[in-house]
């Protein structure tokens, strides 16, 4: 069985102008060690899916339904006590913004170590030791001093490593970084990146990489889900998904990456907004940007469906097969052409 | 810290100069004839003549300012009440320690009402709890001062006999000619006063503890200490509740100095001698040099407590250091 198996998740929100629905029965499995990487747009659902998991959405105007189990255990409905033991000592989180996500009037050793007194019946000496270990493993010049220095007086690369430290503390079975690079310079967030797949070896743990860079996701992901209007619109193995991406939307993703052989006067974009959630597109989300759009997509939302390349491999769309393929060798091809050139 | 010292005290000065050379100008340019009230009804003009040249009111208004300047700087003096012949400076000691009294006490009985309603009412929100206090809140902030004042003494000390209707008793005991003293008879008699800046006070601070808490509560690093597995209450007290304090610190210290200033009207309603009410007194009488001494002590109260202010919110919050 999974490690984490995610099934049917659904979450609304209740707001002033009615209900958001902000993920719509999105399922996956992840298993020890692997990384699943979660890519799509601001609004996309990506990251309440996992505060859903998480159970750390705000409990007061949410609805969340379906089912979370991780290690055997269901977290949806587990008490507040049950679910706190789990949080930073079996699953860390990494959040997106290191320059906000830390306590500002808080030494950043504190931190850490509340960290481990959360979870282990340690004294405070030994707490420190482990938080000046973690500063260490996580590429920080003079741990043993920084400790004592509050977030403000680090810069937001070390800040994401302070970050990382206090994921990773308590040695998680699995670790959910939301957007760790985005409010990184491009130099820092490799830097993250390289760091976190050697940490993941070392610690032997399962990642969830949210993100909207398929870049990244290339890079360290062995599955991903493609998320779009709160729902799983694309999921499969990585190469899978870049050897025949299914539907209109992972097309654009790839087709927006930026690529270094090819210099264009601006890159490639899907055209329109993402979808509201509050009133939501009828039919499949994506139709009202869609350049394929058919008269059923307005209509019926279409299916996850297996595809012919690679096992596991589920798309949302209601372009047949021979379209699809018609369309991807031709995407694909004038993209290798602009490569080339 | 050595050069945000310095720059306060020069900043101290300075403010001590204006405040001051205004009140002297604005006390010159309203028409009075202060010897003429100080000689009394039945003076002739000679007399007239005698006491101006006595107080110095036959020299020019710059000059009137330099005696006081130099009476200050030499003898620490702030000089001499024209109506009842006291000491200023006397004076001022007289009734500083009411108004504090009335100032600091109110302060602990509106924070302690305030802090807690308005974390709770920020952790349910919309709740009956809230409402209720926003209704208060609204009370608070329409109703003024005099009419909370007379309706409480009116009702819980005409009516109830539970507290006296107005008045005031030393802190200390032992002094000579007072009808009631001790620390008992004290709180006793400010009891209500207190009460009044409760109301007044704490309709501003729940709105404003409400509204700083709830929006530390949305801060990105709420959500980090709730991933790492605290529990709520760990959460509020270790990471909201101070960094949601901050901001009530600044506007507390600026309020606090500016009452201990006189806190007007609810001095005059519960008769107490505090500097609220001597400074209306003195200027229905043109006391120059009282209302003068008032204004340097409520000078430099609203400069001690921005001072302190901004110490204890560098000791608060180590992104601010004090240059």
């Amino acid at each position: 069985m999974a490690l984490l198996e995610v099934k049917d998740l659904q979450t609304s929100f209740r707001t002033d102008d009615g209900v958001v629905k902000a993920v719509s029965g999105v399922s996956f499995e992840l298993d020890r060690g692997r990384t699943l990487g979660v890519v799509g747009e601001s609004g996309s659902g990506k990251s309440v899916t996992f505060l859903s998991v998480m159970g750390l959405v705000e409990k007061r105007n949410s609805i969340v339904s379906g089912s979370v189990m991780f290690d055997g255990r269901e977290l949806l409905g587990a008490s507040t006590s049950e679910l706190r033991k789990i949080r930073g000592s079996r699953i860390g989180m990494i959040f997106q913004d290191p320059m906000t996500s830390l306590n500002p009037v808080k030494r950043i050793g504190w931190q850490l170590e509340e960290t481990v007194l959360l979870h282990n019946d340690v004294t405070r000496k030994e707490a420190r030791k482990r938080a000046i270990d973690l500063l260490k493993e996580v590429e920080i010049p003079r741990a043993d001093q920084r400790v004592d220095d509050y977030p403000h007086q680090f810069s937001g690369g070390m800040r994401q490593r302070v970050m990382i430290a206090m994921a990773l503390i308590n040695n998680p079975e699995v670790v959910i970084a939301d957007e760790p690079t985005t409010a990184l310079d491009v130099t820092t967030q490799a830097q993250i990146l390289k760091l976190m797949q050697r940490l993941q070896e070392e610690h032997e743990m399962a990642i969830v990489m949210i993100t909207h860079d398929l870049g990244v996701v290339a890079e360290l992901a062995d599955d991903v889900l493609v998320m779009y209007g709160g729902r799983v619109v694309e999921q499969a193995k990585v190469d899978d998904l870049f050897v025949k991406p299914e539907m209109p939307y992972t097309w654009g993703l790839l087709g927006s990456l930026p690529r270094p052989n090819v210099i264009t006067t601006r890159l490639e974009q899907i055209p329109g907004q993402p979808p509201s959630l509050l009133h939501p597109p009828s039919g499949c989300a994506f139709h009202p940007r869609c350049e394929f759009v058919m008269n059923e997509c307005r209509v019926e939302l279409p299916e996850l469906r297996p595809s012919t390349v690679g096992e596991n491999h589920e798309f949302r769309c209601h372009l047949d097969e021979e379209a699809r393929a018609r369309i991807w060798a031709r995407k694909r091809a004038a993209m290798m052409a602009e490569d080339a050139a | 810290m050595g050069y945000f010292l310095i720059r306060r005290i020069f900043w101290a000065i300075f403010l001590f100069f204006v405040a001051t050379i205004v009140t002297y100008l604005i006390f010159f340019v309203i028409p009075s004839d202060p010897a003429k009230l100080i000689a009394g009804r039945n003076a002739n003009a000679q007399d007239v003549a005698r006491v101006a040249r006595f107080y110095h009111l036959n020299i020019p208004v710059w000059q009137q300012y330099w005696i006081f300047l130099w009476n200050l700087i030499h003898k620490g003096s702030l000089g001499t009440s024209y109506i009842t012949r006291q000491s200023v400076r006397w004076m001022i000691g007289q009734d500083a320690p009411v108004t504090a009294s009335l100032v600091f006490g109110g302060a602990v009985f509106w924070l302690s009402l305030s802090i807690p309603i308005g974390i709770l009412s920020a952790l349910r929100p919309r709740s009956l709890m809230d409402r209720a206090s926003m209704t208060f809140v609204l009370i608070g902030i329409s109703a003024h001062p005099v009419w909370i004042g007379l309706i409480l003494s009116f009702a819980i000390g005409y009516k109830l006999h539970l507290t006296p209707i107005a008045g005031y008793c030393n802190f200390f005991t032992g002094n000579a000619g007072a009808s009631c003293s001790g620390p008992i008879q004290w709180a006793y008699h400010m009891i209500l006063p207190w009460i009044v800046f409760m109301i007044l006070f704490a309709a501003l601070y729940v709105r404003l503890i409400r509204a700083n808490v709830m929006e530390t509560m949305s801060e990105d690093y709420v959500r980090t200490a709730r991933a790492k597995g605290a529990s709520e209450r760990r959460v509020m007290i270790q990471h909201v509740l101070r960094n949601s304090m901050l901001p009530i610190v600044t506007i507390l210290g600026m309020d606090i100095g500016l009452a201990l200033g006189g806190a007007i009207f609810t001095e005059q309603i519960f008769n107490l001698p505090g500097l609220g009410r001597q400074i209306i007194q003195s200027y229905s009488v043109f006391d120059l040099p009282v209302i003068a001494g008032v204004i340097c002590f409520a000078t430099m109260a609203v400069i001690v407590f921005n001072f302190i202010v901004d110490v204890a919110y560098a000791f608060l919050d180590p992104r601010i250091r004090l240059t």
